[in-house]
């Protein structure tokens, strides 16, 4: 066991620390600056000094805008550490610059770089992901939005649903069927889109938390010039498991667990209502221990698994357990800090009296990790088909005779 | 950076591992049940250093990590056997930091080179034994891995003590206990001779039982790796319905549940072993961590393998009660879940004013 990051790094430590001794923004917007709203001007001015800093965009080629670093993954580490120790807004993370970007940077053509990957980076184009639908959420490969190409267009038709930020966004990466005879993974292209293109209409869907942060979005005839196609026709599926692999990464952020643990923590050590505090009592201590060893544990375990990217180890299972395991996580942390406050953990909002941070709002957040990105049914199927080596389950048809295993594999 | 085992310690794994399953398959290990350590097994892990993992090179032992001992306690717990490693840790520990020059030269050797074996019946706060001086009388905790021991490390309240098993004044009342890998006792003692270590020192019964869990934890997390892997082999190899029951997603799923449990318990493991020279201030807490996340997690994983076992898994015949009752017994040994996860509570002194 060594965990230093070693000598080589410190001067990098110490130069991000001086930076952000040097240089502070806060953002003061409670929402997700290019997800839930577009980022204010003073939230993008702040990204293109990052990216000029190279603490944002820092692997993005000079050519297309970003810093253009070699790839290293303890650097990266140590902007994230430092600048949540300095307590400092890092740079955006969306879905533009999160999956699409290195989407691009993989299989997109030289003029799709040039074009979309410097104003997505620097926060001034704001994308969202047109995959599900309503009848193909687990089930992706069966989408049924069609692209035919008419002269020099493709013209779109279907429905996505789930649409984060549609609402905000100024493109659109979609999945489509373009080649409807194709078996279905087959069939597939993967489009860049404009959401002002006539004939897309969105519509807000409001969740579980009063918000709304999910939209669905109708194409009518939307026509796009074939040059916006990414990868080549029927390779969609291909592109979009390119996309998949990075929004994987996204949502099973162990960080994320350690500074929920930190919260509940100050939570159940501080007075409440009564007078009293939570961690006085010795069953919801007992919660909380539980809790703060499994967070430590996935914490310890996202070393293991960077330990293992630097020495060029393969991932295994132990990397494909990890959005499973810490969203399931988040959503028990989250449960324990509305049932410490017992009546109070129901409030929600601006609601007089509710705690400084709105706990009942986070635990039902909480199901957007486990149902979005892959649900958790779907992450056992991962876990234990390509981490287990576990035989896939057989295909059921229904006949005339009621259902029977369909031997055809599609 | 590095989060992991180093190239001599995989080799260690592997090395222990080879050698207990060339020589210990199921039949052997049902032979052993309800004996002590046989005298054989006994002197080739000594021979091959297994006890004086930690003891310092002085007194013939190898001077290694703590993590390079818990790579030995998981592979005890994956192949059941009944080498009691507990108690030699625990009492090393507490010699080699605490002990004084006549106590390290007493028993470490003796421990390395296997002509001590340790038992241990260690409770926090046991106040049914009262030593005064160098005599201990009154009534143990239960004693571990006492068949076949010369020597048992106790605690009188926050006195850690050492003392002869063939010393005058004892009377030994063996228990059934569940587990017959290993065997149990409480004994009661007449102003019997006993080796007080570091008196006055407090916290050194603490500092014995954090090594003691944290071996006790990486033993168990062997034996439920073990439940898991099985499972995993017997719902391929079965057939029901014309399909490997491991193409069922049910049992697909319980396996993933397991496998997502069991290895983020491993880094645990891992980390809270290195706090041990790395962050000392750390360990206790980690190790109370440990045993109580690995103690849970390894019930669910011997509940689920013993269930995807059916039938089978509720007889004798493979073996697998042999786990189960290890998993459970440890679960118990040196504080449940519930007493670990308080002591770990106390130790970040989370407690003002208890209320209910």
């Amino acid at each position: 066991m060594d965990l230093s990051y070693g000598v080589k790094y410190d001067d990098f430590r110490n130069e991000v620390r001086q930076f952000c001794q040097n240089n502070k923004f806060v953002d003061p917007s409670t929402g997700m600056p290019g997800v839930t709203e577009r980022p204010s001007k003073e939230r993008l001015s702040w990204q293109v000094k990052l990216i000029e800093h190279g603490y944002a965009a820092r692997t993005i080629p000079k050519e297309y805008g970003g810093y253009g670093a070699d790839p290293d993954i303890i650097n990266s580490r140590i902007i994230q550490e430092e600048f949540i120790r300095a307590g400092l807004s890092p740079g955006m993370a969306n879905q533009g610059i999160s999956m699409l970007v290195p989407t691009l940077l993989e299989v997109g053509t030289e003029e799709q770089k040039k074009r979309y990957i410097e104003p997505t980076i620097k926060g001034e184009m704001i994308w969202c992901q047109g995959y599900s639908e309503p009848g193909s959420g687990s089930d992706l490969a069966s989408l049924r939005t069609s692209a035919v190409v008419d002269v020099d267009d493709f013209v779109i038709n279907g429905q996505k649903i789930w649409t984060s930020s549609a609402h905000v966004a100024d493109m659109c990466f979609i999945l489509v069927r373009t080649e409807p005879e194709a078996p279905k993974h087959r069939g597939i292209s993967y489009l860049l889109v404009p959401m002002n293109a006539a004939g897309i209409e969105v519509r807000p869907l409001v969740t579980i938390t009063g918000d709304a942060t999910f939209n669905e979005v109708f194409l009518d005839d939307v026509r796009v010039p074939v040059t916006n196609m990414v990868g080549a026709r029927g390779q969609g599926w291909q592109v979009a498991n390119v996309t998949l692999k990075y929004e994987r990464g996204m949502l099973g952020n162990a960080g994320q667990g350690a500074s929920a643990i930190k919260n509940l923590e100050d939570l159940l050590l501080s007075e409440g209502h009564d007078g009293r505090r939570p961690m006085d009592n010795a069953v919801i201590r007992d919660r909380f221990v539980e809790l703060q060893a499994r967070g430590l544990a996935n914490k310890y375990h996202s070393m293991r698994l960077l330990s293992k990217t630097i020495n060029k180890e393969p991932p295994g299972v132990e990397d494909l357990i990890v959005k499973y395991s810490a969203t399931e996580l988040a959503h028990d942390i989250f449960c324990l800090g509305v049932d410490a406050q017992e009546e109070l953990g129901t409030l929600m909002g601006d609601s007089p009296y509710r705690a400084e941070k709105d706990w009942q709002k986070s635990f039902l957040g909480s199901f957007t990790g486990i149902i979005g990105g892959g649900s958790a049914n779907i992450q056992k199927n991962i876990i234990s088909e390509r981490g287990l080596g576990m035989p896939r389950e057989p295909l059921v048809a229904m006949t005339n005779d009621g259902w029977s295993l369909n031997k055809k594999s599609s | 950076m590095h989060f992991g085992l180093s190239e001599e310690q995989s080799l260690l794994r592997d090395t222990v591992r080879r050698y207990f399953s060339d020589r210990l398959d199921i039949e052997r290990i049902k032979e052993m049940l309800g004996g002590s350590c046989p005298n054989d097994l006994w002197q080739s892990v000594t021979d091959m250093g297994l006890m004086g993992v930690v003891v310092p090179e002085e007194y013939g032992g190898s001077n290694l990590s703590l993590l390079d001992a818990t790579i030995v306690a998981e592979a005890l717990g994956e192949f059941v056997v009944p080498v009691p490693l507990t108690g030699a840790l625990m009492a090393v520990a507490a010699i080699s930091k605490h002990g004084d020059d006549n106590q390290k030269e007493r028993y470490l050797h003796g421990i390395a080179n296997g002509s001590i074996r340790v038992a241990y019946g260690i409770k926090r706060n046991h106040a049914a034994l009262h030593s005064e001086g160098n005599l201990v009388t009154g009534r143990s905790a239960v004693i571990a891995d006492v068949d076949g021991a010369s020597h048992y490390l106790l605690n009188a309240g926050d006195k850690l003590l050492v003392v002869d098993c063939s010393a005058p004044g004892i009377r030994v009342e063996n228990l059934k206990n569940v587990d017959r890998t290993r065997s149990f006792a409480i004994a009661s003692f007449d102003n019997t001779d006993c080796d007080v270590i570091a008196p006055g020192y407090s916290e050194v019964v603490n500092h014995s039982i954090a090594v003691g869990r944290l071996s006790i934890a990486a033993e168990t997390f062997g034996a439920a790796e073990k439940m898991f892997e099985d499972a995993r082999g017997y719902s391929l190899e079965r057939y029901q319905f014309d399909r490997p029951i491991g193409s069922f997603q049910s049992i697909k799923h319980q396996l993933s549940d397991m496998i997502s449990d069991l290895e983020p318990c491993r880094s645990l493991l891992w980390y809270a072993a290195y706090t041990y020279d790395a962050e000392p201030e750390e360990f206790e807490l980690h190790s109370c961590l440990a045993k109580s996340l690995v103690s849970d997690v390894a019930k669910r994983v011997a509940k689920t393998s013993l269930e995807i076992h059916g039938g089978m898994g509720y007889t004798e015949l493979l073996g697998l009660h042999l786990w189960f009752k290890r998993i459970e017994t440890n679960r118990q040994l040196l504080g449940g879940p519930e007493a670990t996860r308080s002591r770990a509570a106390e130790i970040q002194q989370f407690v003002i004013e208890e209320v209910s």
